[in-house]
């Protein structure tokens, strides 16, 4: 009995030994295999070799290197452990990686600030119920003008300096490049039998004049257009104080002041509180000194487009306004030249 | 619009401070631009009213005066080089230490005095210039001859002038009057009109002159009278002064008194000299076509036969509403004046400035719409100065030919409307007054309505919803709520175009892309680099006839052309990767109607990859980057394509391909041609990606194609094809991919394409990795393996592919 528990201790020693000098993680696995792998290993050779015993001393042997097995497998696995927990350490010290190097770069791209404004204030219109519809850009005069009581040799028509197409149909229908999208009122009210009707109508717009800090031949505008019963001016207000507060903040205040276009009436403009200066600066550029940002022009619409459009100009009232997007951009962003838009320059771009 | 805030008190008492009262003028009437106030630093103390009482020759100097001036407190002797400085004279006078304009060097500086030539001087008399009034040096300023001797000059010529932009229908604010109606309104202070009164002393004036019109639909009134013996003079100094702060040039008194008047009520006046008047007769006409008149400005003009002229017995005396002819001009020879003050249809005054390309004071009035009551009023209070400044006798009544009389126009406002449209209610009371002091007649009658009668100088006013704005305006929209809408919804119109192209450019910026803007007028000669000479659509853009610059001259066919010089401005800024793209439209001319404006997604992208520290970013972004981002950007809107190799203009051969879905072509993914990229000056290899939103909306899928995610394994195979260098890899995978064997689903990507040792002549081998996954069991190998051969079968037969090594 004594010469193969001997040699089993033998073995256990031996094994263990071994298993004490493997310094990492490969010369571990080169361990498990000599000693516990499924073919030829050490320890698995023990077991399979219990059958081979002399009958009287199987079970005993057998028990003895099962034993054995799990002392050694018990080993193995501290050993790994420590391992292990030592790689971990080293990987939190010598290791330690320089996490102020810069990271990779992954592609990220960006909205146009005009269209991130645009679709901002979209969305706050859409909030309080308004669909969205669009329009021609290239657009017949007598949508832009007449439709708008604007006629020819009309002086209001100074307030819209015309880029017109060279091309004019039937010797008549004159063509151009909208210089608002107010047409786009007289066109979803051609198309809407009877109201309600409560739109937006964004797109580009387009100027024929001089280029400024303030001034851009194309710009984006946003027509607002509701027509029901009952709609009033103050609901007008409640549309337009909302927008303000979503957009320059909750703390906004606006007014509204008397102004004049042809196709509503009555017709103003709506300014905001600076909430540069605050009132404070006379000496202000966003303001002048006034305390107030003029920001939109708006109205009731005008009872002779309703009644263009087919309704009852005594039963439906409505309300149009029409924004500025890049104005709202500049504000919001205090950019200060608005020919930084279609410049296109992705050191100005990338910044919103 | 100038307003000065002295006039505008001659008219009402007015207390507020500038910025108030600017304030409530933009809130109520017009806008407000800026104002100046005269005088700000005139001070009080050391300069004053002064009277010179003495002049006599300087002792040691020719062109120096001694004067004495009586100061209020005492006389003082100055020297003096003024040539118009005369004994009797209102003169302004500085005493040491008054802030001043240097006359010479333009700066501000106090007052130092030393003696002139030998002489003490103990003051200063004043030119506009040192008084910051105007760049005249050459003279003194003289003072009217009523102006007190003493009184601070700020309070006798300090003033606050505003300068206001009133809106395109009311040309009643184009006068004094008509502003000081307004405050008269808004601060509720007495409206006291100008003198209208005169004594009629000449003969009757229809035994002078006589007036036909012959246009009557473009000259609704013409009055006229006549002044007989007038002294041409200068004005007095305070008309003078007036109409300098107006921007104006003062002439003499009887043209002066024209300007004057027209700035006080806005009604244009014009004087002829009545003795070049041939005939002693007025007519008002359609021009002649082709007949031609002198203008007062000298410029020759010839007019068309929509244009109104005034003619004398024998020809045109004067453009309508515009200007006057130089053969009837008021010069200081001048005795007799023929005062003319018509009323003038507004379109045909406005064509007929912007047609002569003649704005005038005058015509801006006229195109405005003038009430025609206001030529009578102007006749009087003109006449009321001629009384008093030229010395002038008048003739008895006026000739008036009125043919566009109109009764007075009631309109009848029911009290309901008011709070319908303004959804606020104003009292009866409150109505009433701001009609009444705006010049309206105004009744209530109970229970709901009232009847309104606008005045004559308010043609803007035509319905009741005008007599609602003048009402709100005045009682303040501070006043207005602001309240909810309500009411039911509207159904929403379906977009589909409009939603999708909003997708994409989600996809676009998700997918690493800047979005830019680019005009959409852009040149010929650029759109002709990018566009296919045969394409006669986009070859022959719209023009435009009065572009902002002649780069942006024509609507442009294609969006490559702005994209590329967007490319190119950026590249000259920064090294790197650049992404760009813009979703914009197309304008593609159609045949007797407006444009076909179709949304195209164009993005551009080159240059070196994004920059790692750990290893030198010197890959270039290459085709493969861009069919890359086509192809994501087609999953992600879960529409199917291929693609195919396709030349295209401005692309490079080889380097170009169409994607298309089923029959619908959907775009273009290219390498731009290095010729064109060179013509937008950029030197690199720069690739194209475009998609036509209208195509794609085509094809897009109305909702994802769904089946829920099996739950059994994948198995994946590697392959290596041996195939013929030709076939393209996209044919290859696009059989493998469509094979199906009962549940099972094969999905396979590209890892390598390999040609060269070890291969057989002209052929290539793609490495393939083919992963199987059936959706109702775990695949044995037995079930891949059967799968494989079927579709390696399948390969041979299409293709001739073969296994490598196999
Ligand atoms: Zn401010």
């Amino acid at each position: 009995m004594t010469a193969p528990t001997s040699a089993l201790a033998e073995l256990c020693a031996d094994a263990l030994a071994a298993l004490a000098s493997a310094a990492d993680e490969a010369a571990l696995e080169q361990w498990r295999v000599a000693w516990l792998g499924r073919q030829g290993g050490r320890v698995t050779g023990l077991l399979t070799s219990i059958k081979d015993q002399p009958a009287d001393q199987k079970a005993a042997f057998g028990a003895e290197a099962n034993r054995l097995k799990r002392d050694i497998e018990a080993a193995f696995a501290e050993k790994h452990e420590q391992l292990k927990r030592r790689t971990l350490r080293e990987l939190s010290t010598t290791e330690a990686i320089d996490v102020t190097l810069p990271g990779r770069p992954q592609v990220i791209g960006r909205l146009h600030p005009v269209t991130q404004t645009l679709r901002d204030c979209v969305k706050t219109f859409g909030e309080m119920g308004f669909r969205v519809a669009e329009g021609p850009e290239v657009e017949w005069a007598s949508y832009n003008f007449d439709a708008m009581r604007i006629p020819e040799d009309h002086p209001a028509r100074d307030m819209w300096d015309t880029i017109w197409v060279d091309k004019l149909i039937d010797g008549e229908r004159k063509m151009l490049l909208r210089t608002h999208t107010s047409p786009n009122q007289a066109r979803v009210m051609e198309r809407t039998p009877e109201p309600p009707i409560r739109v937006i109508v964004p797109g580009k717009c387009y100027r024929q004049e001089a280029t400024d800090a303030t001034h851009e031949w194309m710009l984006t505008q946003i027509e607002g257009l509701a027509v029901d019963e009952g709609v009033r001016m103050s609901d007008l207000k409640g549309v337009l104080y909302d927008f303000s507060r979503k957009m320059f903040g909750t703390e906004r205040k606006i007014i509204f002041h008397h102004s004049y276009f042809p196709f509503v009436e009555p017709g103003v403009e709506m300014a905001l509180d600076c909430f540069i200066c605050r009132g404070e600066d006379p000496a202000c550029h966003t303001c002048h000194g006034t305390g107030w940002i003029e920001i939109l022009g708006a109205g009731m619409v005008h009872p002779e487009v309703i009644e263009n459009a087919g309704y009852d100009s005594n039963r439906y009232t409505g309300f149009a306004f029409g924004i500025g997007v890049e104005r709202v951009a500049l504000l919001r962003w205090g950019i200060e030249d608005i020919r930084h838009f279609y410049q296109n320059d992705v050191r100005f771009l990338s910044q919103f | 619009m100038k307003l000065l805030l002295s006039w505008l008190r001659e008219l009402v008492d007015v207390d507020l401070p500038a910025p108030t009262l600017a304030r409530k003028l933009i809130d109520s009437t017009a806008e407000v631009e800026s104002w100046e106030t005269i005088g700000a630093d005139w001070d009080p103390e050391r300069i004053r009213v002064a009277e010179v009482v003495a002049v006599e020759p300087h002792p040691n100097a020719d062109r120096l005066r001694l004067a004495t001036v009586e100061t209020g407190a005492g006389r003082q002797q100055v020297v003096c080089g003024a040539p118009n400085l005369a004994v009797g004279q209102k003169v302004a006078f500085a005493t040491e230490g008054a802030l001043l304009v240097d006359g010479h060097t333009g700066e501000r500086a106090k007052l130092k005095l030393r003696p002139i030539r030998g002489v003490e001087s103990a003051g200063m008399v004043l030119s506009e210039k040192e008084l910051g009034l105007s760049e005249d040096h050459e003279g003194i300023l003289e003072l009217p001859a009523d102006a007190p001797v003493g009184r601070p000059l700020v309070e006798q010529l300090g003033d606050v002038v505003f300068d206001i932009t009133t809106w395109a229908n009311r040309a009643d604010l184009l006068g004094v009057l008509g502003l000081a109606r307004e405050v008269s309104a808004i601060t509720s202070k007495v409206l006291r009109e100008p003198d209208l009164t005169y004594a009629a002393k000449g003969p009757d004036v229809g035994a002078l002159v006589s007036v036909s019109i012959e246009a009557p639909d473009l000259c609704p009134r013409f009055t006229a009278s006549v002044i007989e013996s007038v002294t041409i003079g200068p004005s007095p100094a305070w008309l003078q002064e007036r109409l300098h702060r107006h921007g104006m040039r003062p002439i003499n008194n009887v043209v002066d008194i024209t300007n004057y008047v027209m700035l006080e009520t806005g009604q244009p006046l014009h004087a002829f000299d009545f003795d070049l008047v041939r005939g002693k007769r007025i007519v008002a006409r359609r021009a002649t076509p082709g007949e031609h008149l002198t203008t007062l400005d000298g410029v020759d003009r010839e007019l068309d036969g929509e244009m109104l002229v005034i003619c004398d017995g024998e020809g045109p005396v004067g453009i309508a509403g515009t200007m006057g002819g130089g053969n009837s001009e008021v010069s200081d020879r001048t005795r007799n004046v023929l005062l003319e003050v018509a009323n003038f249809k507004p379109g045909s005054i406005r064509r007929t400035s912007t047609r002569l390309k003649l704005r005038t004071e005058a015509s801006l009035r006229f195109e405005k719409g003038l009430g025609p009551e206001m030529a009578e009023y102007a006749q009087r209070r003109a006449l009321h100065l001629f009384e008093a400044l030229t010395g002038g006798r008048i003739a008895s009544g006026l000739v008036d030919v009125f043919p566009g009389k109109q009764p007075p126009r009631t309109i009848e406002l029911p009290a309901a409307r008011v709070e319908q449209v303004l959804g606020m209610t104003i009292a009866p009371d409150d109505v009433r007054r701001i009609l009444t002091d705006l010049g309206f007649v105004c009744h209530f009658v109970p229970p709901g309505h009232y009847t309104v009668q606008p005045p004559y100088w308010r043609p803007d006013v035509a319905i009741p919803d005008d007599v609602v704005e003048d009402v709100a305006r005045i009682y303040g929209y501070d006043k207005l709520p602001a309240t909810h809408l309500r009411g039911p919804l509207p159904a929403p119109e379906p977009r589909p175009v409009e939603d999708l192209r909003e997708r994409v450019r989600d996809l676009a910026v998700a997918l690493g892309f800047q979005e830019v803007i680019t005009y959409s007028l852009t040149e010929q000669a650029k759109l002709a680099r990018v566009v296919e000479p045969g394409d006669a659509r986009r070859m022959a853009p719209l023009s435009v006839v009065n572009p902002v610059a002649a780069r942006h001259s024509f609507l442009r066919t294609s969006l490559r052309a702005g994209l590329l010089e967007a490319y190119a401005g950026n590249r000259r800024q920064h090294e790197g990767p650049l992404r760009l793209f813009e979703i914009g439209s197309e304008y593609l001319p159609v045949e007797a109607d407006l444009p076909h404006e179709r949304p195209v997604l164009c993005a551009l992208l080159g240059g070196t990859r994004e920059a790692r520290w750990a290893r030198a970013g010197q890959h270039r972004i290459d085709f493969y980057d861009a069919k890359g981002a086509a192809e994501a950007l087609l999953d992600g809107l879960g529409v199917p394509a291929s693609y195919r190799p396709e030349p295209g203009y401005g692309l490079l051969d080889g380097h170009a391909a169409v994607v298309a879905s089923g029959k619908e072509l959907l775009g273009v993914v290219a390498q731009v041609h290095p010729d064109t990229a060179a013509a937008f000056d950029i030197g690199e290899p720069v690739f194209l990606v475009e998609f036509w939103i209208e195509d794609l909306a085509r094809v897009l899928p109305e909702r994802p194609e769904y089946a829920a995610p099996s739950r059994f394994p994948e198995v994946r195979q590697d392959l290596a094809l041996v195939v013929d260098v030709e076939t393209p890899a996209g044919r290859v995978l696009d059989l493998v991919r469509a094979h199906r064997s009962g549940t099972v689903r094969v999905a396979a990507e590209v890892f390598d394409d390999y040609r060269g040792a070890g291969l057989p002549e002209g052929k290539k081998s793609l490495a393939l990795a083919v992963h199987y996954r059936a959706s109702d069991r775990t695949l044995t190998d037995d079930d891949v393996a059967r799968i494989q051969a079927g579709l390696l079968k399948r390969l041979e037969k299409e293709i001739g592919a073969a296994l490598r090594g196999g």
